[in-house]
C-alpha cells in the first residue's frame, strides 16, 4: 500500500489544514512533511496543501473541545520543535485523540512510545523556551530599543513575547531569531512579528557598535565584571557550567564573549 | 555614572557577597503594574551560572564590606585585612535597573556588613528597595538580608518592599557560635526572623478579609548554614534546619560547604577541601523532607548521626528498611512510590498516569526514565523476571555500588584506601 505524502507550508494552520485533508479524503496512510523536508519519491502519492485558516479553525476548534489544556499545550509546543518527523507523531495523538472514550488523558499515556517521545520533545522545547527567557542579552541602540539576537534550537519564540511583555512593559524592545530570519517588536502597546532582510549575513551575531549607545559598552563591562567577581575560585566544576551554558549560546552571552 | 569607579565596587563587593549561596527568583506574586518595569509572578530564571556552576539569578551585592563584628568564618570580618568599600544608595539602584532591563538579572540580592548597628545597616537597605520599587516602579524580585539586632518596624518596613527576607544562622550549633562569633547571640538571629514569620501569617489572614492589604515578603524567608566549619554531624545540621523549616515555616533552608579563608585554628585550614559532597547529601536529606514525604527521624537519628557518603540518603533508608521491599509499581500509592530508590517526582507522575492504561513492564519503566540499576533490587512490576528476593541489603549494596560511577567517587574512596596510589604502580 502506498503511503500519501501531504506536503504543507511549515505553518502551524498549514499543519491543521492537512489534518484536516487526511481526514476528508480518507487516507489510510497518510504522512505530513514540510515542503523543505520533502523529496520526491517514486513510491509515494503526494499532494500539496494549500492552508485554509477555515479548514485550520474547524480542526483547532474540535481539538478544543476534547481536549485538555494541557494536551492543546502539548500539540503546540510539539509543533514549534520542527522536528522532521514531528507531524505523523502529532497526527498519531491526534487519531487517538478523536477516537478515544478518555480524550481528556490522552496526553498522559507514558507507557504509549509515541506520546512518550512527544512528551519529551516538549519537554526539550519548553527548556529552550526557559533558556531564551534566560539568555537574551539586549543591547540598547542608538533609537533607544533594547535589541537581542539569538539562535533557539527550536522555534521558540512566539512563547517568549508574553513573557518580556509582562516584564518590560516600558521599553521598546525587539528580539531576532537569526535562524529563522524573523524577530518580535515591542512598541510599547503591542507585539508585532517584523522580518528583517539583511543583505549580507556577516556580523549577524553582534550589533555595529556605531548603532548603540554611548554607555553600552560600560554596562557590558560592568556586567562582565560582577559575573568574574561572583565565581568562586575553589570550587570550580566547569563540566557543570558547561551543562548549564551549552557553548553553542556562548556568542549572544555578554560574559561569555567579552565585550 | 562614574563607571571605573562602580566597577571596583563592585569587584569588591560582590566577591564578599559570593558566600551567601541563596539565588532563587521564584515563588514571589508580584506583576507588572501599571506598564511599570518587570515581573515577578512566574517562575524563577537563572540568567547564567558561573563556572563554579552555580546559578546567577541576582545581581547579588553588599551594600557595604565594613563590619564591627568579627565573626570567624566571615570573610568580611572587622580583624581581616582586605579592601573596603561601600555603594550609595542610588547606586545600586542604578546599577540593579540597568542590569534589569538588559534581563541578565531577575533582580537584586542586597546583603551588607554591620555599620553603626543592627538598625542602621537594615535601613540603608530598606532604602534602596524603597527605592526600587517606588521611583523606579520596579515589580522584579528583590531579597534583602534581615540584618540580627534590627527592630520589629524595621522588619515590617523591610517585607513591604522585598520579595524574599532572610537572615542566616550560618552555624547550626549554638556551642559553634560561641566558639566562632561569640560577639553574637542566637536571639539576635531569631528575633528578626520571628518578626517576619508573624507578619507573614497576619498577611495571609488579613488577606483573606482585606483585598487591598499590601504584600508582605509573598517569596517568604530562608536561611543557610555553614557546614564543615565548626565540627558538626550531620543530624545536628539536619535537626536544626527542620527545626526552622517548622517554627518559622521557611521556604528554604540553604547549606554552605564551608570555603577556608582563615588562618585561624579555630577553623580548617586554607587550602583544605570544600566539602561538596557533604554539601550535596544534606540538600538531597533537605529534598526528601520537602517533597518526599520523609520524616527527618527515619534518616538520622542516634544510630545514624551522619549520611552515608558512598550512597545516597533514600538509598540508605531503603537498605535499612529492606524488609519493606519489593514494590508492586503498578499497585503502589503515590507515597510509596516516591521512596523507591532511583525513582523520583516526575518518574511517579509518569508511573501514575501510565498505569491507568496498562500494566507496566521493564521496558515501560525504562522508556518513562527511572533509574533501573537501582530501582530493580526494590520494585516488581508487571513481567516474569525479578531481581532474585533472598538477597541481603548489604549484596544488593555492593551490586548497585559496583555498577555506579558517581562524579564524586574520589572524595569518598581517598578516604577508604590510603594505598590507592601504590595499588596504581603495581597493577
Amino acid at each position: 500500500m502506498k503511503a500519501t505524502t501531504f506536503i504543507y507550508d511549515g505553518t502551524f494552520e498549514g499543519f491543521l489544514t492537512s489534518v484536516f485533508e487526511v481526514y476528508e479524503k480518507k487516507v489510510v496512510y497518510p504522512k505530513i512533511m514540510k515542503q523543505e523536508h520533502y523529496k520526491a519519491s517514486f513510491f509515494d502519492i503526494s499532494e500539496v496543501v494549500i492552508t485554509d485558516t477555515h479548514k485550520a479553525d474547524r480542526v483547532w476548534k474540535r481539538i478544543n473541545e476534547i481536549a485538555s489544556s494541557n494536551a492543546k499545550r502539548t500539540i503546540y509546543h510539539a509543533f514549534l520543535s520542527e522536528q522532521p518527523t514531528i507531524e505523523n507523531d502529532l497526527l498519531y495523538l491526534l487519531k487517538k485523540l478523536f477516537s478515544t472514550s478518555t480524550p481528556k488523558l490522552i496526553d498522559k499515556d507514558f507507557s504509549d512510545q509515541i506520546i512518550l517521545k512527544i512528551s519529551k520533545i516538549v519537554k526539550m522545547v519548553d527548556r529552550e523556551k526557559h533558556r531564551m527567557d534566560a539568555f537574551v542579552r539586549f543591547k540598547l541602540t542608538l533609537d533607544n530599543i533594547y535589541t537581542a539576537i539569538i539562535e533557539p534550537d527550536f522555534n521558540v519564540l512566539p512563547l517568549n513575547s508574553v513573557h518580556f511583555k509582562n516584564r518590560y512593559a516600558d521599553q521598546k524592545w525587539l528580539i531576532y531569531d537569526s535562524r529563522r530570519k524573523y524577530g518580535v517588536f515591542y512598541n510599547l502597546i503591542e507585539i508585532q512579528t517584523v522580518e528583517i532582510e539583511f543583505f549580507n549575513n556577516i556580523a549577524l551575531d553582534k550589533i555595529a557598535k556605531e548603532y548603540l549607545c554611548p554607555n553600552e559598552d560600560a554596562f557590558q563591562v560592568l556586567w562582565k565584571q560582577y559575573f568574574d567577581s561572583t565565581n568562586i575560585v575553589s570550587r570550580k566544576n566547569l563540566k557543570l557550567h558547561i551543562k548549564h551554558v551549552p557553548k553553542r549560546y556562548w556568542k549572544y552571552l555578554v560574559e561569555k564573549r567579552g565585550v | 555614572m562614574n563607571f571605573e569607579r562602580i566597577k571596583e565596587k563592585l569587584e569588591i563587593l560582590a566577591d564578599a557577597a559570593k558566600y551567601d549561596v541563596s539565588c532563587s527568583s521564584s515563588g514571589s506574586k508580584r506583576t507588572n503594574k501599571n506598564k511599570g518595569l518587570g515581573d515577578s509572578s512566574g517562575m524563577g530564571i537563572c540568567h547564567t551560572y558561573t563556572e563554579d556552576g552555580r546559578c546567577v539569578s541576582l545581581l547579588k551585592i553588599l551594600l557595604t564590606n565594613h563590619c564591627i563584628y568579627d565573626c570567624a568564618y566571615c570573610v568580611t570580618r572587622r580583624s581581616n585585612d582586605i579592601k573596603r568599600a561601600a555603594f550609595k544608595v542610588q547606586e545600586v539602584v542604578d546599577l540593579t535597573i540597568s542590569f534589569y532591563r538588559r534581563n541578565y538579572i531577575e533582580g537584586l540580592f542586597l546583603s551588607s556588613g554591620i555599620f553603626k548597628n543592627g538598625d542602621y545597616t537594615m535601613e540603608r537597605l530598606i532604602q534602596v528597595a524603597k527605592k526600587l520599587r517606588e521611583e523606579e516602579n520596579f515589580n522584579g524580585y528583590i531579597h534583602l538580608k534581615s540584618i540580627p539586632g534590627a527592630s520589629d518596624e524595621l522588619m515590617r518596613e523591610a517585607g513591604l518592599y522585598a520579595d524574599r527576607l532572610s537572615i542566616n544562622i550560618e552555624i547550626p550549633t549554638e556551642k559553634g557560635l560561641k566558639l566562632l562569633a561569640p560577639e553574637k547571640n542566637r536571639k539576635d538571629f531569631i528575633q528578626p526572623m520571628q518578626k517576619v514569620a508573624n507578619e507573614i501569617i497576619q498577611y495571609k489572614s488579613e488577606k483573606k478579609l482585606i483585598k487591598s492589604t499590601p504584600i508582605y515578603a509573598p517569596a517568604g524567608q530562608s536561611t543557610q548554614m555553614i557546614v564543615g566549619a565548626s565540627g558538626e554531624t550531620d543530624a545536628e545540621i539536619m535537626y536544626t534546619s527542620s527545626y526552622f523549616y517548622k517554627k518559622f515555616n521557611l521556604k528554604r533552608v540553604y547549606y554552605s560547604g564551608y570555603v577556608p579563608i582563615s588562618y585561624d585554628n579555630r577553623l580548617p585550614s586554607i587550602g583544605s577541601d570544600v566539602p561538596i559532597l557533604r554539601e550535596n547529601r544534606l540538600y538531597q536529606t533537605d529534598w526528601l523532607l520537602r517533597f518526599y514525604g520523609f520524616d527527618i527521624r527515619e534518616l538520622l537519628n542516634k544510630e545514624n548521626p551522619n549520611l552515608d557518603t558512598d550512597i545516597d540518603p533514600k538509598l540508605s533508608w531503603a537498605l535499612r528498611n529492606f524488609g519493606n521491599f519489593p514494590i508492586d509499581v503498578n499497585r503502589a500509592d503515590k507515597n510509596m512510590l516516591a521512596r523507591i530508590p532511583g525513582i523520583g517526582l516526575k518518574s511517579v507522575y509518569k508511573i501514575i498516569n501510565a498505569r491507568r492504561f496498562r500494566k507496566l513492564n521493564w521496558e515501560h519503566l525504562k522508556a518513562i526514565g527511572i533509574s533501573l540499576n537501582r530501582a530493580k533490587y526494590f520494585i516488581v512490576c508487571d513481567s516474569r523476571t525479578f531481581e532474585s528476593k533472598d538477597r541481603t541489603a548489604a549484596q544488593v549494596k555492593g551490586l548497585i555500588l559496583g555498577s555506579i560511577k558517581s562524579k564524586f567517587h574520589h572524595s569518598y574512596s581517598n578516604q577508604l584506601n590510603l594505598f590507592d596510589g601504590q595499588q596504581k604502580i603495581i597493577s
